[in-house]
C-alpha cells in the first residue's frame, strides 16, 4: 500500500488542542467533534490493551459523501482495528485510514491523546 | 495454457449459434487446445452474447442480461476467437466450402451447427402482435414486458414445462394468468394422469386458470379485454396478451435449404459422432437429430459439445449414445420432478403410487419387471425424494425390500440415499456430467471451498439442480477426510449463529463481552458478530437495546432507532398497529413532521415514514411524536416490523372475521421482537386477501370458521407465496401457533435468514414444521411459548426508555462540542417537500465519489 502523506502520524505536533472530555466519549463506540471546519470522529476502545485506547479520524466517508463514519461498527479485521461505514460497509482501518475493500479510498487520521480528562488533537 | 503455436496452418472452423451449446463448444476447444489447429469464427443471430437460457425467468426477477451472461466477456478475444453477433448465417454453399451472412461469405474447413430451437406457434387465425408473444431469448421476454405494461390478464397456450414458467412469469408481472392446454392434462409430456391432476390442483390454488382439453379455433377481439380466444366448442377466454409456449422445433432451416438429410421429425441428422450426412458438418444441440430424436435440454447438447470439441482436438472422442431426460423444477414454487420412464412405457414395468389429495401431492415408483431397479418416478409436490431415486435410477443400485418407502412420507424428511451410499461412477451433475469420483479426486488435489470445487469441476455450473446433493458431497467427503466443515459466523466466533444462540440460552450470557471471552477470540469482534449476538441476546432476553453494554454491538440505524438514509439524516417511522389511526394522531404526526420539515411519505407497510431528521433532532422529536401517543415503529430493526390488515368484517360486506382486531392482537404481542431478519405480518377479513397476507413471514385470513395460518411467505427481491399452515383455528390457538413458528424460526435460523429461505432449507419442510408446531414432535412447544412470554413480558418502547436517560441521549449529538447542525447536509424542495440535494446539484463535491 502506497502511504500517503496523511497515513503517516505526526509524532511531536506542535499543537495540541483540547476537542471535548472523556464524558463525552463512548466505549466501544464513536463520537463527533468540530474541529475548526473539520469533522473528527472519535473512536474509544478502554479495553484495548496492546493498541492505542483512543482514535482520530475523519467523519467523512469518502463512498457515499456523508458525514457518517463516527456512526459506524468498530471492529477488528485479522488482527487490525477497523471502522465499518454504516452506508455502504466498506472498512478502515483506525490506525492508518486506509481501506480494506478499496485502495483508492481512505480516511485522514490525526494524532490524539488523553491530557488528564481532556481530550486533544494534534493539530499541526 | 496453449496460445502461441504455429498458427500458419490452422483450418477454419465456423460455428453457427452463439447459444448455451454453441458456447460450451467454444470453451471446451479452448480448454482442450484445439485453438492451435483451428482459426474459429462464431455466428449470432441474437444481440446478446450466449447466455443462460435455462434460467431466463430470472431475467423478469432481477437478474439482467449481463448476469445472465455465460463466461467471462474477454474470454473469446482473449484467445482469438472472432465472434460476430447479431450476424445470421443464411445459407451454406456446401460446394465453395463458404457461409454466407447478410454482410459477407466466410470460407470454413469444418462447420458446426449449434442453432438450436424455435418456438413453435400454430397456425391460428387472429395471431398477431400481442397474441403472438413466444417464449425463448431475451428479446421475447422484453416484447413481454412491453405487453405487459398495459394488460391485465395474460394467456400462455401451452401446459408443458415452459408454458408453466411463463405462465408463472406473467404472473410475476402482475397480471392475472391463465394456461391454456391442448391434452387432457398438464406437462402431459413428463406426468401421467393423476401427476397432472395433483399439479393442476396446486396450480389452481396460486391463483392460475387451467384450461384443459381446448383447442384454439381463432383469436379475434376481445370485450372486456383486448383479445378473445375462441375454442372448439363454442367456449372462449379473453386476454391482453398471448403468450405461445406450444413446443419447439429445431432450427434445421439451413440444414434443409443445403440439402443435408433431415429426420422425418425435424431436426438435423447425426451420427454418434455428430457428424450430419455431409462429413464436414457436425450439429449439436437442439438442431441435432440422434436416432430420430430431438433432445430439448442442456445436458445432452452440452454433452454433443464436449465430444465434437475433443474430436476436433484430436482426442479419442467419446460417442453421443443418447440422454437422460429426467427434469426436475419449481413451476410457480410447485415441486415437479420426473425420471426416466415416467409413463412406465417399458414392458412388464410395474408402479407404485402415493397420492395425497389433501396436500395435492403425487408420487409415482416405475419399477422394471424383475422388481429390481428403479426405471422412473413421477413427482408433483415435492421434489425432496428426486436426488436420491435419480441415483437409483441411473447407477441401478438395488431397491430396498419395501420399495414403496421410497415415496412413501417419512416422518423426517425425504428418504435420503446419503453421499456415502453413491458409488464413484454415480453422476452428480448431468449437464456437466461431473461424477462423484472427480468431486472426490478435486477435493484430494486440494479443492478446499464449494466456490473452488464448482470453479474446478464445473458441477453445478449448469442448471444448478444437483446444488444440494454437490454440497452434500463435498461436506460428507470432507468430514471422511477429516476436515473439519467451516461454518464459521466470522474470524472471531467458529460457531454458526444457531450455535451461538444455544450458547446463549444454555449458559445464560447475556453480554457480548462474556460471549466473546468465553466463546470467541480477540476481545474486540467486528461488523458481522456484532450485530448478530446483538440480536440473539435481544431475541433471549429483550434488553433495552441502549443499554451501554448494548450499544456498540448494534448497527447504526439500531444504536440511533432510526433509518440512516445515503446523506446521513434519518427516517423515523412511528407503529401505526394495524394501520389504524385516529384524526388526531394523524394530525400530530402531521405538526411533528411541518415543525422539523421532514419529507413524508406513506410506507408499503401501512405507516409514515418522516425523512430527513439530523442525528440530534431525533430526541426531540420522539418526545413529540410520544406525548402524542406514539412508540417506535421498529423500522431501524431486525424485527417485527408491520402487521398489514384490511378493514375486515366491520365495514366490509364481505368481511367474515375482525381483522384489524386480530392485528392489533398480533402486533402488539410481538412489536420489538428482535429475530435474525425482519418480520412482517399481515391480516385479511376474508379471502379476497386485500391485506396480501400471503407475501408475508406469517399471514392470517379470515374463514367462517376462524383463521388460516400462512407461513414463510415474502415480497421483495425473491418473492415466495406463503404456505398455508393451519385451518380454521381460533384466536388463542392461532397466537399460539405464532408464538411456536417465530420462536422457533429465531433458534433454528441462520443469521439474516429470512423465514421463507429458512424454511426452504429445513430438512422435512413443511410436513417437518407442522409436526414440531402443532404435533409437537419435539416436545418444545411449551418452551418456546414461555421464551416469547418473556420477551412479551419485557417489552418497553426503545426510544420512551432512551428519553427517560439522560446518559442515553448523549449520543444524540451531531458534535460532542458544538451545537451546529452538519454543514454538509443540503436539501432542495421537490413537489413541495424537502429532498436531499444530488451530488451533480452541488458542486461541491466531486460527482465520482458521490455516484456508488
Ligand atoms: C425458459 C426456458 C427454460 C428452460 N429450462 C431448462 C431446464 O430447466 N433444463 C434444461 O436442461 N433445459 C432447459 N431449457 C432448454 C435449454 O435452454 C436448451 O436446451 C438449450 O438452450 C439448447 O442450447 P442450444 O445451443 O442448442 O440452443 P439455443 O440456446 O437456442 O442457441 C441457439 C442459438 O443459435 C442462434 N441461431 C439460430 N439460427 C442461426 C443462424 N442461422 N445464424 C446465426 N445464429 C443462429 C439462435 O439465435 C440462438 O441464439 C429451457 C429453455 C427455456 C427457453
Ligand atoms: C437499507 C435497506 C432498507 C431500508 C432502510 C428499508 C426500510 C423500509 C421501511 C422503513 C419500510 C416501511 C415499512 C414500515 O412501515 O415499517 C419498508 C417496507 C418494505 N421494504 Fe424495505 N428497507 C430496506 C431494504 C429492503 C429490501 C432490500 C427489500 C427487498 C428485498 C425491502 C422490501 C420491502 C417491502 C416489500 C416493504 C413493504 C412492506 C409491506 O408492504 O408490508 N426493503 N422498508
Ligand atoms: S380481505 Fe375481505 S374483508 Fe378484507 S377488505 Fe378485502 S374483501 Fe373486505
Ligand atoms: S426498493 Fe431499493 S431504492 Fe427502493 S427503498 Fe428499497 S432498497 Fe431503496
Amino acid at each position: 500500500m502506497a502511504t500517503s502523506s496523511n497515513a503517516v502520524r505526526v509524532q511531536n505536533p506542535e499543537l495540541w488542542q483540547s476537542v471535548c472530555t472523556r464524558q463525552d466519549l463512548i466505549a466501544d463506540s464513536g463520537v463527533v467533534v468540530w474541529l475548526d471546519g473539520a469533522q473528527v470522529a472519535l473512536f474509544y476502545l478502554p479495553g484495548e490493551q496492546q493498541g492505542r485506547t483512543l482514535h482520530a479520524v475523519d467523519n467523512h466517508d469518502p463512498q457515499s459523501g456523508a458525514n457518517v463514519i463516527g456512526r459506524g461498527l468498530v471492529g477488528s479485521l485479522k488482527g487490525e482495528l477497523v471502522i465499518a461505514s454504516p452506508l455502504y460497509k466498506q472498512h478502515f482501518s483506525l490506525v492508518d485510514g486506509s481501506c480494506m475493500e478499496d485502495p483508492g479510498q481512505r480516511l485522514r487520521v490525526w494524532p490524539v491523546r488523553f491530557n488528564g480528562d481532556e481530550v486533544e488533537i494534534g493539530v499541526a | 495454457m496453449n496460445s502461441i503455436v504455429t498458427i500458419a496452418h490452422r483450418q477454419k472452423l465456423v460455428i453457427v449459434g452463439n447459444g448455451m451449446v454453441g458456447h460450451h463448444c467454444v470453451e471446451q476447444l479452448i480448454e482442450r487446445g484445439a485453438l492451435a489447429h483451428f482459426e474459429v469464427q462464431v455466428f449470432g443471430e441474437e444481440r446478446q452474447r450466449a447466455y443462460d437460457r435455462v434460467h431466463l425467468s430470472e431475467y423478469f426477477s432481477g437478474s439482467d442480461a449481463e448476469t445472465l451472461a455465460l463466461g467471462d466477456a474477454q474470454l473469446y478475444g482473449m484467445h482469438g476467437v472472432r465472434l460476430h453477433l447479431g450476424e445470421a448465417v443464411l445459407e451454406i454453399d456446401r460446394e465453395h466450402r463458404e457461409v454466407v451472412t447478410s454482410l459477407a461469405r466466410y470460407p470454413y474447413d469444418q462447420l458446426i451447427l449449434a442453432t438450436g430451437s424455435y418456438p413453435f406457434v400454430p397456425p391460428i387465425p387472429g395471431s398477431e402482435a400481442e397474441a403472438r408473444l413466444v417464449y425463448r431469448t431475451l428479446d421475447d421476454l422484453d416484447a413481454i414486458r412491453a405487453a405487459a405494461a398495459s394488460a391485465r390478464r395474460g394467456v400462455v397456450v401451452g401446459g408443458g414445462l415452459l408454458g408453466l414458467e411463463a405462465a408463472n412469469a406473467l404472473k410475476s408481472l402482475g397480471l392475472e394468468a391463465h394456461v391454456v392446454e391442448f391434452a387432457p392434462r398438464l406437462m402431459p409430456v413428463q406426468l401421467d394422469a393423476d401427476g397432472g391432476a395433483a399439479l393442476r390442483a396446486q396450480i389452481e390454488a396460486l391463483g392460475v386458470g387451467v384450461h384443459l382439453s381446448r383447442a384454439t379455433q381463432a383469436i379475434v377481439a376481445g370485450e372486456d379485454y383486448r383479445y378473445r380466444m375462441n375454442f372448439d366448442g363454442g367456449e372462449f377466454l379473453e386476454a391482453d396478451l398471448i403468450v405461445f409456449s406450444a413446443g419447439i422445433r429445431p432450427q434445421d432451416a439451413l440444414g434443409r435449404s443445403s440439402g443435408l438429410d433431415i429426420a422425418p421429425r425435424g431436426g438435423v441428422v447425426i451420427d454418434e459422432h455428430c457428424r450430419t450426412s455431409d462429413a464436414r458438418i457436425f450439429a449439436i444441440g437442439e438442431c441435432a437429430s440422434w436416432n430420430g430424436s430431438i433432445f430439448g435440454l442442456v445436458a445432452p447438447g452440452y454433452s454433443m459439445a464436449r465430444n465434437v470439441a475433443s474430436a476436433l482436438a484430436g482426442e479419442a472422442a467419446a460417442t453421443f449414445g443418447g440422454a437422460d431426460m429426467s427434469t426436475k423444477l419449481k413451476l410457480l414454487g410447485v415441486d415437479v420432478g420426473s425420471i426416466g420412464d415416467a409413463h412406465a412405457a417399458t414392458p412388464g414395468a410395474k408402479s407404485y403410487r402415493f397420492i395425497d389429495e389433501a396436500n395435492a401431492s403425487y408420487r409415482r415408483l416405475v419399477v422394471d419387471a424383475s422388481g429390481k431397479r428403479v426405471i422412473g418416478a413421477v413427482l408433483v409436490g415435492d421434489n425432496s425424494y428426486y436426488d436420491t431415486l435419480l441415483q437409483y435410477v441411473q447407477n441401478g443400485i438395488a431397491l430396498p425390500a419395501d420399495p414403496s418407502t421410497l415415496i412413501l412420507p417419512v416422518s423426517d424428511g425425504a428418504p435420503s440415499l446419503g453421499a456415502d451410499a453413491l458409488p464413484e461412477t454415480a453422476t452428480i451433475c448431468s449437464c456437466h456430467n461431473v461424477t462423484k469420483g472427480s468431486i472426490c479426486s478435486a477435493i484430494d488435489a486440494g479443492c478446499s471451498d464449494l466456490p473452488m470445487l464448482k470453479s474446478q469441476t464445473k458441477a453445478c455450473t449448469g442448471c444448478g439442480g444437483c446444488a444440494a446433493l454437490l454440497k452434500q458431497v463435498f461436506e460428507h467427503e470432507l468430514v471422511a477426510r477429516g476436515v473439519a466443515v467451516d461454518k464459521s459466523l466470522c474470524e472471531h466466533f467458529a460457531y454458526t449463529r444457531q450455535e451461538l444462540y444455544a450458547l446463549v440460552r444454555v449458559e445464560g450470557i447475556i453480554t457480548f463481552e462474556e460471549m466473546l471471552a468465553k466463546h470467541g477470540r480477540g476481545h474486540v469482534g467486528c461488523d458481522i458478530c456484532k450485530p448478530a449476538v446483538g440480536s440473539i441476546l435481544a431475541s433471549c432476553w429483550n434488553q433495552p437495546i441502549m443499554d451501554p453494554s448494548l450499544v456498540p454491538l448494534q448497527d447504526t440505524n439500531d444504536t440511533f432507532m432510526a433509518n440512516m438514509q445515503k446523506n446521513g439524516t434519518y427516517s423515523v417511522v412511528p407503529r401505526i398497529p394495524g394501520g389504524e389511526i385516529t384524526p388526531d394522531k394523524l394530525i400530530a404526526i402531521g405538526a411533528v413532521a411541518k415543525k422539523y420539515d421532514l419529507y413524508t411519505k406513506i410506507t408499503g407497510g401501512q405507516r409514515i415514514d418522516l425523512f430527513g431528521a439530523q442525528l440530534h433532532e431525533l430526541p426531540d422529536i420522539w418526545s413529540e411524536l410520544i406525548e402524542a401517543g406514539f412508540e417506535t415503529g421498529h423500522a431501524y430493526g431486525k424485527s417485527t416490523r408491520t402487521v398489514k390488515s384490511c378493514v375486515g368484517s366491520t365495514w366490509c360486506r364481505y368481511g367474515v372475521q375482525d381483522s384489524v382486531q386480530m392485528a392489533l392482537t398480533i402486533e402488539d404481542r410481538y412489536k420489538g421482537l428482535r429475530s435474525p431478519h425482519k418480520l412482517k405480518f399481515a391480516v385479511s377479513g376474508c379471502t379476497r386477501e386485500c391485506a396480501e397476507a400471503q407475501s408475508k413471514d406469517v399471514g392470517v385470513i379470515a374463514t367462517e370458521k376462524g383463521w388460516n395460518l400462512y407461513i414463510s411467505g415474502n415480497g421483495g427481491m425473491r418473492p415466495r407465496h406463503a404456505e398455508l399452515f393451519a385451518t380454521d383455528l381460533d384466536d388463542e390457538t392461532l397466537i399460539r401457533y405464532i408464538d411456536r413458528f417465530l420462536m422457533f424460526y429465531i433458534r433454528t435460523a441462520d443469521k439474516l435468514q429470512r423465514t421463507s429461505v429458512w424454511r426452504e432449507s429445513l430438512e422435512g419442510g413443511l410436513d417437518y414444521l407442522k409436526q414440531v408446531i402443532i404435533e409437537d414432535s419435539l416436545g418444545l412447544a411449551a418452551e418456546l411459548e414461555a421464551q416469547m412470554q418473556l420477551v412479551v413480558d419485557r417489552y418497553e418502547c426503545e426510544w420512551a426508555n432512551a428519553l427517560k436517560d439522560p446518559e442515553k441521549l448523549k449520543r444524540f449529538r451531531t458534535f460532542v462540542n458544538d451545537k451546529r447542525a452538519d454543514p454538509d447536509i443540503h436539501f432542495v424542495k421537490e413537489r413541495g417537500q424537502r429532498r436531499p440535494i444530488a451530488a451533480a446539484e452541488l458542486n461541491l463535491i466531486p460527482v465520482t465519489e458521490e455516484v456508488v
